[in-house]
C-alpha cells in the first residue's frame, strides 16, 4: 500500500461544483483511470480519499490537496514508485487521473508520503488571490491600509445557533493590494487558518466600505510560516501539462 | 464530452426535459436521442432542462433567453425544441419554457422562422391538453422517427424553409408523427364527438415501435453529471416492453411487445459503461428486470468482472418473489439497507382486478428471504382508487403490511416497513381508461381510514409507516391524463397564473387548478371522475399504440369481474394488437416463463391455465399465513 499525495487546480467553471461533489468526482476518476485505491471496511464500503481544507463553492483554487492509498500493483510501494518505465510512475498517474478528470480540475503534482497529520490539522495558513470590481486602486490602497492598521476586527456569527464574537484581525498575516484587472484590483491575503479557516469573503464584509469579490482564488496552502515557509506539495514535483481551462 | 458541432447543414435539435436538471439528465430517453442525433452528419443536439423559478427570474430580470447546457446556445436558435413529456404536471412547465426562450406558446402565432416544438415520451400518448402548443407529438420509441424527421427539416431548410403550414404537412407523412393543426375537435353537448383530419392526412397516427433493440446499444456514452442527480448510476436497458398485462400500467400497454436485449450486448454495454463513466453502480433497468431470460447469469458476471473495482447492481424493478430478493441478495453484497416491492393492491380480489397476480405468499416470502439475508427495511407500493375497490380491500393493504412486520420480526427487533399509497390515475391505451377516476375527497377518505386504522391500534401496528401521494396532486394528473384539447387553455392559464413546477409539493396549487377549469367552464366532475360508456369517444381515438379497441374493453369487463389474464409471452397470443397490427414479435432469449414467483406468469401455479379458483379467496381468513412457501 502507497499513500499519495496530489495537488490539484479547480479553475473556471468546475468552480461551482461542491466540495461534496468534487469528492464524487475523484472517486469516479480513479475508476476511469483504473488505478486501484484502498476502500474502508464495513457495511457501505467506499473510496479512502482525504481531502484538506474544504473550498467555498464558487472559489476557484490552485493549491487542492487529496490523500488516497493506492492499492495497485504498479505503484503499491517504494520500490515500484522508483521504477523506470520511460515515464516516471508519478507522470503516469498525472496523465491517467487528468485524462479522467473534467475540464477544469487538472493535478499538477504527485509525490509519495508518510502517513501524518491530517492536511486539516497541518495546514496553518493560506493565500488567496481576490478580484475586486468598481474599485480604484487608491480606494483599495486605503481600505487595505484600513484594516491592517486596526488592533482588532471584531465581528459577531452564528456558530452552531449560538452567537460568537470573534476577532479576525489576528487571522490577517499578510494583505495587498497586487495588481489591476480590467474592471477593478487584484488583492492577495494570507489567511489563517487555526483553530478555523478565515474565509476571504468574511473578511471582505467586516470592514466598511464592504467588498463584493468578483472572483476569489486559492493560491497556496502552507503547512509553516515564515520565510521558509512550505506547502504540502509543491507544484510541481512533476511536469504537468498545462492546464485545460477554457476561456 | 465531443462539442455540439453547429453547421448549415445540420438540423439542430434542442432536446428539452421541463423538469429540473437533477430530475431530467438521467432520462435514458433523452440520452438515447441525444447520442443518435449527434452521430448523423446532418444534425446537432443540445439538451436544456427548466430552470427553477430563481433562474427564470434572473433571466426575465437580464432579459437572457433559456439556453442550452452545452454550450449554452439560445434555445430559439435551434430547429426544433423537443420536450420529453414522462408525466402529466410538467405541463405548465412547458409552456414556461417556450415563454423563456421567446417563442410563442400557442402553435398558431408563431412565425415561419420560429423553432419547431416537439413532444415526445408516454404522455404524449394523449397530447391533446398541449395540442394548441406542439407543432407535432411523436408516438412511440424515437430512436428511428428522429432521423426521419431530421431528414424531412434537411431538406426543408435546404429549400430555403418555407410557409410553416407545410412543414406541418411534411412532418404529417412521417410515421408516428401527429400534427394537431391538421386535426379538428368537434364537440356536442359539452362532450368530445371525435378528433378527424381537417386537410389530406391519415385518420390515425400509429406508434412507432423498433424491432429489435439489439440494433439500438445506446446510450453508449453515458452523461457523467458533475453535480448529484437522482439515479447518479450507470443505467443499462435490458429489454423494453412488458406483457405482464398489469392493467393500472401504461407502460406495459403501450411499449409491447417485449423486446429484449441480447445478453452479451447487455454485458458489453455494462463493461465499457462502468469503464467509462467511472461509476460503482448500474441499474439493469426494464419494468420487471428479474423477467429478463438468463438474469442470473447476466448479473453473475457484472459482478464477477470488478475490473472497476467494486460495482453493485440494482434491479429497480423487483419482482415480488423470493427468486428476485435471491438475485438481489447475489448481487448486493453490502449495503443491504432497504428493499421495495409493488404488490399494488392489498387483497387477493382487487389484485385479480388489477391483474398482477402476486399471491400474498409471494410477498411473504420475498419479505422473509430480504429480513433474513440482512435488509433491514422493506418498501411496499400500493395504489388506492382502483375500480371496484371497497374499504376492506383499502385496508388490506396495512394488514399485508403487518403481516410483513411479524415475518421480519423473527429475524430482527425492529423491521421497518413503509407502506406508500399512490392514488389511481386512469391512463389512455389500458383497459381502465374506461374507469371514472375517484374523486380528491374519496381519495382523501381513504388515506383518512389508513391512517385511523393506524392509530386504532399502534401497537399492533408497530414497524408500519404510512406514505401517501397528495390526492389533490392525483386529481389533477388525472385531468391531463384524459383531458381533450379544451385543458389547453387550462393549461395556460395555470401557467399564467404562476403555476410552474406542479409535481413539486412547494409549488402545486390546487386552486390555481380549480380557478382555471371554471373560467374554462369545465369541471374535474366531466372531466375526470365520470365513468365512461363503451361508445364514448375518446381524445386519442385518432392515435394508435397498437392495442385494439375491443380488446382492452374486454379486458375492461374481464377486470370488473376479477378475472386475471396471463403473460402473453409463455402463451398463446390474445391479439392485443400490438404484435399484429406492426408485424412484429417478441424478442425473448428464452421461451420458458422465469423460474420462482407466480407473478402474472400463472404457469407455475399449482392447476395452469386460468387462475386457481381456490386462489380467489384468500385461505385462512384471518389466521397466519405460512411463511416461505410459494
Amino acid at each position: 500500500m502507497m499513500r499519495i499525495r496530489i495537488r490539484f487546480h479547480k479553475k473556471g467553471k468546475v468552480r461551482f461544483v461542491s466540495h461534496r461533489d468534487v469528492a464524487r468526482i475523484w472517486e469516479r476518476a480513479f475508476r476511469r483511470a483504473g488505478i486501484a485505491v484502498a476502500y474502508s471496511q464495513g457495511f457501505s464500503p467506499r473510496q479512502k480519499l482525504s481531502f484538506g481544507l474544504a473550498l467555498s463553492t464558487g472559489h476557484e483554487s490552485e493549491a487542492e490537496f487529496l490523500e488516497v492509498e493506492l492499492v495497485d500493483d504498479r505503484y503499491r510501494d517504494q520500490k515500484t514508485w522508483e521504477a523506470d518505465r520511460g515515464l516516471s510512475p508519478a507522470m503516469e498517474v498525472v496523465e491517467a487521473l487528468n485524462a479522467a478528470l473534467p475540464i477544469g480540475m487538472d493535478v499538477v503534482a504527485v509525490a509519495p508520503i508518510e502517513k501524518g497529520d491530517s492536511l486539516q490539522q497541518a495546514v496553518v495558513a493560506c493565500t488567496w488571490s481576490i478580484d475586486v470590481d468598481d474599485i480604484s486602486r487608491e480606494e483599495a490602497e486605503a481600505w487595505v491600509a484600513d484594516v491592517l492598521s486596526r488592533a482588532e476586527i471584531v465581528v459577531e456569527r452564528e456558530r452552531k445557533g449560538k452567537p460568537v464574537i470573534e476577532d479576525l484581525r489576528p487571522h490577517v498575516h499578510a494583505l495587498g493590494v497586487t495588481g489591476a484587472t480590467e474592471t477593478g484590483v487584484r488583492l492577495t491575503a494570507d489567511l489563517g487558518t487555526q483553530p478555523r479557516a478565515l474565509r476571504p469573503t468574511e473578511l471582505l464584509v467586516a470592514v466598511d466600505p464592504p467588498l463584493v469579490a468578483r472572483s476569489v482564488c486559492r493560491m497556496n496552502q502552507w503547512t509553516s510560516q515564515g520565510t521558509d515557509r512550505e506547502e504540502p506539495l509543491t507544484a510541481p514535483v512533476a511536469p504537468a501539462p498545462l492546464a485545460k481551462v477554457p476561456a | 464530452m465531443t462539442v455540439p458541432d453547429h453547421h448549415p447543414g445540420a438540423v439542430a435539435w434542442l432536446l428539452l426535459y421541463p423538469d429540473t436538471y437533477e430530475v431530467g439528465l438521467p432520462n435514458q430517453g433523452l440520452q438515447i436521442l441525444y447520442e443518435i442525433l449527434n452521430e448523423r452528419p446532418d444534425a446537432v443536439a443540445e439538451r436544456s432542462y427548466a430552470p427553477w423559478t430563481d433562474l427564470a427570474e434572473v433571466l426575465r430580470r437580464e432579459g437572457l433567453p433559456l439556453f442550452s447546457v452545452d454550450t449554452h446556445r439560445a434555445a430559439r436558435d435551434f430547429d426544433v425544441l423537443a420536450f420529453n413529456l414522462s408525466a402529466e404536471l410538467v405541463y405548465t412547465n412547458v409552456l414556461e419554457c417556450l415563454d423563456l426562450a421567446g417563442i410563442p406558446i400557442r402553435t398558431a402565432h408563431r412565425t415561419d422562422d420560429d423553432p419547431l416544438v416537439l413532444v415526445g415520451g408516454h404522455c404524449a400518448y394523449n397530447p391533446e391538453p398541449l395540442a394548441d402548443f406542439v407543432d407535432a407529438a411523436v408516438l412511440g420509441d424515437g430512436e428511428e422517427v428522429v432521423g426521419e424527421i431530421t431528414e424531412v427539416l434537411a431538406a426543408w431548410k435546404a429549400e430555403g424553409g418555407g410557409v410553416r403550414v407545410d412543414l406541418h404537412r411534411r412532418l404529417a407523412t412521417v410515421a408516428g408523427v401527429y400534427v394537431p393543426s391538421l386535426y379538428e375537435v368537434t364537440f356536442a353537448d359539452g362532450r368530445l364527438q371525435g378528433v378527424r383530419p381537417s386537410s389530406e392526412t391519415v385518420e390515425v397516427v400509429e406508434k412507432r415501435t423498433v424491432a429489435d433493440l439489439a440494433d439500438w446499444p445506446y446510450p453508449k456514452q453515458q452523461l457523467v453529471p458533475l453535480t448529484e442527480v437522482v439515479h447518479d448510476r450507470l443505467n443499462v436497458e435490458v429489454f423494453r416492453g412488458c406483457t405482464r398485462g398489469c392493467r393500472f400500467c401504461q407502460a406495459g400497454m403501450i411499449t409491447r411487445p417485449v423486446r429484449e436485449r441480447p445478453a452479451a450486448q447487455v454485458r458489453t454495454m455494462v463493461a465499457d459503461g462502468l469503464r467509462r463513466t467511472g461509476y460503482d453502480e448500474v441499474a439493469l433497468t426494464s419494468l420487471s428486470t428479474a423477467d429478463f431470460s438468463g438474469i442470473e447469469q447476466v448479473v453473475a458476471e457484472t459482478v464477477a468482472d470488478d475490473a472497476c473495482g467494486q460495482v453493485s447492481v440494482s434491479l429497480p424493478s423487483l419482482r415480488v418473489d423470493a427468486f428476485t430478493v435471491g438475485i438481489a441478495a447475489e448481487i448486493q453484497k453490502a449495503r443491504r439497507t432497504g428493499l421495495t416491492f409493488a404488490p399494488e393492491a392489498g387483497s387477493w380480489r382487487m389484485r385479480q382486478v388489477i391483474n398482477k397476480l402476486i399471491r400474498e405468499e409471494d410477498l411473504y416470502a420475498a419479505v422473509e428471504s430480504a429480513y433474513s439475508q440482512g435488509w433491514r427495511r422493506v418498501k411496499l407500493y400500493f395504489l388506492t382508487g382502483l375500480p371496484t375497490e371497497t374499504d376492506q380491500d383499502t385496508l388490506g393493504i396495512l394488514e399485508m403490511a403487518r403481516r410483513c412486520v411479524e415475518v421480519g420480526r423473527q429475524h430482527l427487533r425492529n423491521p421497518s416497513v413503509t407502506v406508500s399509497v399512490g392514488g389511481f390515475v386512469p391512463k389512455p391505451f389500458t383497459p381502465f381508461q374506461w374507469f371514472g377516476q375517484n374523486t380528491e375527497a374519496e381519495l382523501r377518505r381513504k388515506v383518512g381510514i389508513l391512517r385511523d386504522e393506524l392509530k386504532r391500534d399502534t401497537k399492533g401496528y408497530r414497524g408500519v409507516q404510512l406514505k401517501w401521494h397528495d390526492p389533490r396532486a392525483t386529481a389533477i394528473e388525472g385531468l391531463l391524463s384524459r383531458g381533450d384539447r379544451r385543458v389547453g387553455a387550462v393549461v395556460e392559464d395555470v401557467w399564467r397564473s404562476g403555476g410552474v413546477f406542479q409535481e413539486w409539493s412547494e409549488h402545486f396549487s390546487l386552486e390555481l387548478w380549480t380557478a382555471a377549469l371554471e373560467r374554462q367552464g369545465l369541471t374535474l366532475e366531466e372531466m375526470v371522475y365520470r365513468h365512461r360508456t363503451e361508445d364514448e369517444a375518446f381524445a386519442w381515438d385518432h392515435l394508435s399504440a397498437g392495442l385494439h379497441r375491443d380488446f382492452l374493453w374486454e379486458d375492461w369487463r374481464d377486470a370488473l369481474e376479477a378475472v386475471g389474464l396471463e403473460d402473453c409471452r409463455w402463451t398463446p397470443c390474445y391479439d392485443c394488437g400490438a404484435c399484429t397490427g406492426y408485424g412484429i414479435e417478441h424478442v425473448v432469449a428464452s421461451a420458458t416463463p422465469p423460474a420462482g414467483g407466480s407473478q402474472g406468469t400463472g404457469q407455475d401455479l399449482a392447476n395452469g391455465g386460468e387462475v386457481p379458483v381456490l386462489l380467489t379467496e384468500r385461505p385462512n381468513q384471518g389466521q397466519p399465513v405460512p411463511v416461505g412457501g410459494g
